[in-house]
């Protein structure tokens, strides 16, 4: 048990380590390897005992340890008057957290999936997007609603839809999507310290994979502004834009296209809204093709907005039209070979960049 | 979803009956003559039978029902329930909630104000009784309904006034309307359209006033939050799912049931599995109590309790007022359904008729000082109106700020750099 707990300690320590302390360096000569689960649990520990107004509310974060494990260790550490324990009453619970956001707490509601989202979305937007702009300023909601978004892996079309554009057309709202853990890190710590409703939308299958962050990333101050997307990779050629798991997926198939001679570059846009679109448009004036690439439905989509700003304000730039790549305009299947072809696969972002760039592709996956 | 609107055409039904309830006493079915829920006594006839039932079915430590009415039952009164002071504040109160909703019918009528607006004439007793025990620090969550439970709070009437004109010196500068009063001066924090919406927003904010003394350790807060909605909100599912949170966590708040027995044209009969809605308290583990919502004195003294009882940190209560509103749910409905018998009983139970026969038979006031106050208010609604009337539209800036608290969501311009940093930024960037 002591062992254990030591270890506990050892390993949240490990992050407020500065990096002027050698021990780190002796770990390691490149930069540290965290998961994403690691990288959101300690920006929430971090924030957490940074400003005690913050709390955790939701389903199962308490002694569950979170039901993706998201906040290990928290009520030991903070109690359970700051990690709460709901029952299952999203509406309920979300309109409290907003209430008590009203009065200056901040709280960090956590959904189990963003679909449970839909029970409590009246205060979402409702009473939270709405509330400083119809009361002129008088009282702001500096809350932050988190929890898994998009596609599983065979979790069937209740548990799998893409939260992304609802939110993100709803003004008074601020959607944040991370990719990576430098991402989830930086962007729920940007959300928790930031005085208006945050939705945060992370994606539950890279809460297990792991990416290399540099120290400063470790630091108990990084934070990342809100509103800014980055250029993961470089290109001359076409331009992917993508959020959360699919810039996995448009790194991947940038690898592939550059043994075509395609350079891409991908843009990891981690806002959604606010969205950066004054580096979107950028890029494309510089490669004149654009693709983008998103989990959800298509129509009303984030791709949909994006075409929309790329015409809006870039199109004599435009060389090929735009391309939407987006999940199957179908509720999720059950079937494992089906949920395949119902989410965006690397070949489709591969085939599209082609196409973009006039070389002849067959236009749908080959079984 | 309910939302706030009346729909135009429905068939009119006559105000009768449905099927009693299958395990209690059959409910003395309410015909036009007789007085529905009528009065306090009525109800321990009928809970008495179903004591026991009660008495099984909740815990030891919870009252039940029929434990808390008795108690707040009114015996002949060897001394006074109020003070000169505090009756003539009531009745000032009452008469500023009533006249300034006879302006804003008015007013809507000759144009001035738009929109949705629903007024909250006869339940004058129920926002004096309980708003007026309050302290500055506590709060108030409402619905639609809300113009007096702002008035009451404190709000000035000429900024509520403004805010229907929809101008910018409106206590929402225009922003919010006639269903969305905010004000973080006086702590009330909503104005509601959804139905149901504030009730877990209230329950926030009692957990705030709980969370800032057990964590945050300000040792002296003790704020109560009061939210008020109709008898229709109780069908709801947030509404359960708060009595649920706030008996669980404890937390300081008092729900105040107006039940005025119609939603919109939906009578709380009608929707209603069992219509007696303060049984509903004990189920969740708190006290439920019936008032006569006509009756500010009644609903004053279970106010003081329930508050009092939310402050040394008991828990929450249920308080079910039975009152009525004399004009239709919204200036937009015909209001045709319900029986003009009904309407009558009630407008004899008047609040302010009767709060005025109370004063004037127990001589705490005369019929000069009180027709003096009814001048001050008829002054005091005027001058609103004349400001109303004379303030400036909010200018064209307005509309994008106060989106966000932290304009930096606004993200970046044209030219890479953050809006807000914009010199020209409040005077609207986009095209409008």
């Amino acid at each position: 048990m002591l062992a254990t707990a030591s270890q506990r300690i050892l390993g949240q320590s490990f992050q407020n380590i500065r990096p002027a302390v050698s021990v780190l360096r002796s770990y390691s000569s490149a930069a540290k390897q965290i998961t994403v689960r690691d990288a959101l649990n300690s920006a929430l520990d971090e924030e957490m005992s940074a400003d005690p107004k913050v709390f955790l509310m939701g389903e199962e974060v308490g002694e569950y340890q979170g039901a993706y494990k998201i906040t290990k260790g928290l009520l030991e550490k903070y109690g359970p008057e700051r990690v709460l324990d709901t029952p299952i009453t999203e509406a309920g619970f979300t309109g409290i957290g907003v209430g008590a956001a009203y009065y200056g707490l901040k709280p960090v509601v956590e959904f189990m999936t963003f679909n449970f989202s839909m029970q409590a979305i009246d205060h979402i937007i409702n009473s939270a997007a709405k509330s400083n702009y119809m009361s002129a300023g008088q009282i702001s909601v500096p809350i932050v609603f988190r929890g898994p978004n998009g596609a599983a892996a065979g979790v069937g079309a209740q548990h799998s839809q893409c939260y992304a554009s609802w939110y993100a057309s709803c003004p008074g709202l601020k959607v944040l999507s991370p990719y990576n853990s430098e991402d989830a890190r930086g962007l729920l710590k940007a959300a928790i310290r930031d005085p208006d409703p945050v939705v945060f939308l992370e994606n539950e299958l890279l809460y297990g994979e792991s990416f290399s962050v540099s120290d400063e990333v470790l630091d108990s101050s990084f934070c990342l502004p809100i509103g800014k997307a980055k250029i993961e990779r470089e290109g001359k050629d076409v331009t992917i834009t993508a959020f959360s798991k699919m810039v996995g997926y448009a790194l991947k198939a940038a690898e592939m296209l550059e043994k075509d001679g395609i350079y891409a570059e991908v843009i990891n846009l981690r806002s959604i809204r606010p969205l950066d679109r004054s580096t979107i448009n950028a890029s494309v004036r510089k490669t004149n093709r654009l693709i983008t690439v998103e989990e959800g439905f298509p129509q009303h989509g984030v791709g949909a907005e994006i075409c929309a700003s790329v015409v809006e304000e870039s199109f004599a730039y435009l060389d090929a039209p735009v391309e939407r790549i987006a999940g199957a305009d179908v509720p999720m299947p059950y079937a494992a070979n089906l949920e395949r072809l119902a989410v965006p696969q690397i070949e489709d972002i591969v085939r599209a960049a082609k196409r973009a760039c006039y070389r002849s592709v067959p236009l749908a996956a080959t079984a | 979803m309910a939302t706030a609107f009346s729909a135009p055409k429905f068939a009119a039904q006559p105000f009768t009956t449905i099927s009693p309830t299958s395990q209690h006493k059959p409910l003395k079915i309410p015909t036009a003559a007789s007085p529905f829920l009528g009065s306090t006594r009525k109800l321990l006839r009928l809970s008495s039978s179903s004591q026991l039932n009660l008495r099984r079915r909740s815990s030891g430590s919870v009252f039940a029902v029929s434990d808390v009415v008795k108690e707040k039952k009114p015996t002949p009164i060897p001394s006074l329930l109020i003070t000169k002071e505090e009756g003539l504040e009531l009745y000032e109160d009452m008469v500023l909630g009533r006249s300034f909703e006879d302006m804003c019918a008015q007013m809507y009528y000759r144009g001035k104000m738009f929109g949705f607006v629903h007024l909250y004439n006869g339940q004058e007793a129920v926002s004096t009784g309980f708003i007026k025990l309050l302290k500055q620090q506590d709060s108030v969550v409402s619905t639609y309904r809300d113009h007096v439970h702002a008035l009451s709070k404190g709000v000035p009437a000429r900024a509520v006034m403004s805010e229907l004109f929809g101008k910018t010196t409106g206590c929402c500068r225009g922003q919010g309307g006639s269903m969305h009063m905010f004000s973080s001066e006086h702590n009330l924090i909503g104005g509601f359209a959804f139905i149901g919406e504030g009730i877990p927003v209230a329950t926030g904010a009692a957990f705030t006033s709980k969370y800032k003394r057990e964590v945050l350790k300000e040792a002296d807060c003790d704020h109560v939050t009061l939210a008020f909605f109709g008898d229709g909100t109780c069908n709801n599912g947030q509404f359960f799912e708060c009595l649920n949170m706030a008996a669980l966590w404890k937390l300081p708040i008092v729900f105040v049931v107006e039940n005025n027995l119609w939603a919109i044209g939906m009578s709380h009969l009608r929707a209603t599995s069992d219509p007696q809605i303060y049984k509903k308290g004990p189920a969740f583990g708190m006290p439920g109590v019936h008032v006569d919502g006509m009756d500010v004195l009644k609903v004053r003294e279970v106010a003081k309790e329930a508050i009092a009882r939310a402050r040394r940190g008991e828990g929450p209560t249920l308080v079910e007022c039975e009152t009525y509103r004399f004009r239709g749910h919204s200036l937009a409905d015909p209001d045709e359904l319900r029986d003009p018998t009904e309407k009558a009983h009630y407008a004899a139970r008047d609040p302010i008729t009767a709060l005025k026969k109370y004063l004037i038979e127990n001589n705490l006031s005369g019929e000069a000082e009180l027709k003096a106050i009814d001048k001050k208010i008829d002054e005091l609604l005027e001058d609103a109106v004349e400001f109303a009337d004379e303030s400036p539209l909010p200018p064209r800036s307005q509309l994008l700020e106060n989106v966000f608290a932290d304009p930096k969501g606004f993200g970046i311009g044209p030219d890479g750099r953050y809006r807000c940093e914009d010199p020209k930024f409040t005077q609207g960037t986009a095209h409008v």
